[in-house]
């Protein structure tokens, strides 16, 4: 039996279509002191690179899967530990491991459990994890995105909750009927899948459009939504970017895509093959087209924005975090000016559009705040 | 939501799809409902290799089961398309398309031309390619590019459910004629493949594989054992950028240039026999096109100009493996490093 002080890192599972992972570069170095949250390891998933952190805090006593090397998913990647445990603890379970991982074995998968439940007459989607006693974070996705946009931030929140991330109508695997696509009925869509999923109030943390969406189900509903976090919500401030909009909403190949998704970031490196092949298969679906371009008609009225949500934030009365890419191309940082006072908004350097997904720390953070600050 | 199906289960849920959503969609072929004239009952075999079954009692009266009379039943397939109907022709074999290409190259794909812009001809024929089943020189053909070489025709070689699906969608809706080539060994290969109805649009290559050093462009059932000598490739510090380029007509030339003019150096798989193939197409186009991009000479790995034998021993050598596949990258690679 192992050392309990003896802490495996494992590759994480970021998304439902990730099963291995390349550790790319170790950002903390064998017996370096790390604290829990940490930077550890840049690992690339194919689809985007991102950081692992540190789950607890101790000393980086081995890496077992070096820079360059691929691991599946809940494969043991190093080993952390005080400084006290003995090297030869360590190493008993590093060759443990080392072994498992060169028999093909490896964790069962940890991941985020991917479902659907019917919600007034639609299907909609979603992928939970984890599991606790607090109620529950509910992650919505902007327009075009889905539930798998939440990879860098859905897996380091469920360490003691439940974090469900949400596929909206027309979007992910979700059903593509969209109706008159108001943001009333998405956020009714919304509550109704709290009443679904038997959740009395959740934490709700919207991104672009998922973030008015989840403003006004606050609105709607504000028993049941405890705190908000809002990442480059729409519908705050006067800045938008229609051309994108349009753009990414018409585009059908992948040459005329991918200049549409290196706005979306700050580093447009982050946009790879993968990442504009998955948007191309979801494009593609039946009515996919055609919610898009409702939705459309419920961002943008000529090329402005056509929805207001700032009122209704000033309004919900539960504690409201949000977060800003400094280089938001298609919201404008600028806009965060038009918030209410009240809300703590970080402005994050070297993040753009997808906060979330470029600066997942600073999310989680403003998660974790606005939950202590709902009490 | 995807999950993970069968290139057999991808093709039937895409025409049942269709089936469901345009009442003009009708498949016609031998053995779908278990021969012609029986009742149909067993619903015992959806086509020699179990592609439509479920469909016949699914759509009544929409499942026609024809006659061993190939000329007749592909002709009133494509007369059918001519007046509104979107019929899926099965025509067992590829091998057997001798009898009825009257219909297919003199009519069907010249109607649209001929009436001036004013006639289209949706229809679709589903045929089985390929050796490797022991099924010998008459029923293991890799006959695609006689076929594109037709103008008018659409030549469609999905290499995976996911392309199975929504090529075969694309062909149901396409309002000129596709040959849809499903390779006879890879029914049972499965893939992640969405539930939901979903096109992939003729002429789009996909880049299965991303790689500078050398460009595979690989056909059908060639691309899986594209993508085995790329990964052996890889572990001799050759990384291969394998291209399947899914239909041969229309075809994505943009793709494979864009790729040559990376790597400089191409090979192209083709299952079919070397004179008039693809790989000679391809090739024709690289030192065409592409004669400033090469930095070697074009390798193709083709079958042998000769019928497929029936000797298993033989039949193995016969079809490109991986090895052959990586032997050429090889070779494309040591003439110019």
């Amino acid at each position: 039996m192992a050392d309990e002080r003896i802490q495996r890192v494992t590759m994480p599972k970021w998304g439902l279509s990730m099963t291995s992972g390349t550790v790319t570069d170790w950002v903390a170095a064998e017996g370096e002191e790390v604290a829990k949250g940490a930077d550890l390891a840049e690992i690339d998933t194919d689809k985007i690179v991102g950081t692992l952190e540190a789950a607890g805090d101790g000393v980086l006593r081995r890496v077992v899967v070096a820079a360059g090397s691929a691991a599946p998913v809940g494969a043991t990647i190093a080993v952390i530990a005080p400084p006290e445990v003995p090297d030869a603890e360590v190493d008993a379970v590093v060759d443990a491991e080392r072994a498992r991982l060169a028999a093909g074995a490896a964790e069962a998968e940890q991941g985020p459990a991917a479902a659907d439940v019917a919600v007034g007459g639609r299907s909609v989607a979603y992928a939970s994890l984890g599991a606790g006693d607090g109620d529950p974070v509910l992650l919505v996705h902007g327009f075009g995105g889905d539930k798998n946009s939440w990879l860098f931030v859905q897996e380091p929140l469920a360490a003691d909750r439940r974090v469900i991330a949400v596929d909206l109508p027309g979007h992910g695997a979700s059903g593509k009927d969209v109706g008159g696509g108001s943001l009333d009925e998405l956020a009714a869509v919304l509550t109704g899948f709290l009443d679904a999923m038997g959740i009395e109030r959740a934490h709700v943390v919207g991104h672009s459009l998922g973030g008015a969406v989840a403003v006004a189900a606050a609105a709607r509903a504000p028993e049941r939504v405890r705190s908000l976090t809002l990442v480059a919500p729409a519908g705050v401030g006067t800045q938008i970017n229609a051309d994108f909009l349009r753009g990414f909403a018409a585009a059908d190949t992948r040459k005329g895509l991918k200049p549409h998704l290196a706005s979306l970031f700050a580093d447009s490196a982050q946009v790879n093959r993968r990442l504009v092949d998955d948007l191309l298969r979801y494009k593609r679906i039946d009515g996919v087209r055609q919610a898009l371009d409702t939705l459309l008609g419920t961002l943008l009225d000529g090329d402005g924005p056509a929805l207001d949500i700032a009122p209704l934030i000033a309004g919900v009365g539960v504690p409201v975090a949000a977060v800003w890419g400094a280089q938001d191309a298609v919201l404008p940082v600028g806009n965060a000016d038009a918030l209410p006072p009240s809300v703590r908004t970080r402005r994050v350097a070297g993040a753009g559009h997808m906060a979330h997904m470029e600066a997942p720390a600073e999310v989680r953070a403003a998660v974790e705040e606005a939950i202590a600050a709902a009490g | 939501m995807a999950r993970t199906i069968s290139y057999r289960e991808a093709i039937n849920e895409a025409i049942a799809q269709e089936m469901a959503r345009d009442p003009a969609v009708i498949v016609m072929g031998e053995d779908n409902a278990g021969g012609a004239g029986g009742p149909g009952a067993e619903d015992a075999w959806g086509g020699v290799m179990g592609v439509t079954s479920g469909l016949y009692h699914r759509f009544p009266g929409r499942v026609l089961d024809t006659p061993i009379s190939e000329s007749a039943f592909i002709g009133a397939a494509i007369g059918a398309a001519t007046r509104g109907m979107r019929p899926v022709a099965e025509l067992m074999f590829v091998d057997f398309m001798g009898v009825c290409f009257d219909q297919i190259y003199n009519q069907a794909a010249k109607f649209r031309y001929m009436f001036g812009g004013n006639a289209v001809t949706p229809v679709v024929i589903r045929t089985m390619y390929g050796a490797g089943l022991r099924a010998a020189a008459q029923h293991s053909q890799a006959l695609y590019p006689l076929f594109t070489h037709i103008p008018g025709l659409k030549v469609v070689l999905p290499s995976s459910p996911y392309e199975a699906k929504g090529l075969m969608t694309q062909a149901i809706r396409d309002d000129d004629p596709v040959v849809f080539f499903e390779h006879k060994a890879m029914y049972d290969t499965t893939g992640e493949v969405p539930e939901e109805p979903y096109t992939i649009p003729f002429g789009e290559a996909e880049t299965a594989r991303e790689g500078s050093d050398v460009t595979v462009v690989a056909f059908g059932g060639m691309v899986a054992r594209a993508l085995e000598a790329a990964d052996a490739l890889a572990s001799s510090g050759i990384e291969a950028e394998v291209i399947d380029p899914r239909t041969t007509s229309p075809l994505d030339t943009e793709t494979i240039l864009e790729s040559l003019a990376e790597t400089g150096r191409l090979v192209v798989v083709d299952e079919s026999t070397p004179r008039c193939s693809m790989a000679a197409d391809v090739a024709a186009l690289a030192a065409g096109e592409g004669f400033a991009l090469l930095r070697a000479p074009v390798q193709q790995v083709t079958a042998p100009h000769t019928p497929v034998p029936f000797s298993a021993g033989l039949e193995d050598l016969y079809v490109p493996d991986a090895q052959r596949i990586a032997n050429a990258a090889k070779a494309a690679v040591d003439w110019s490093r």
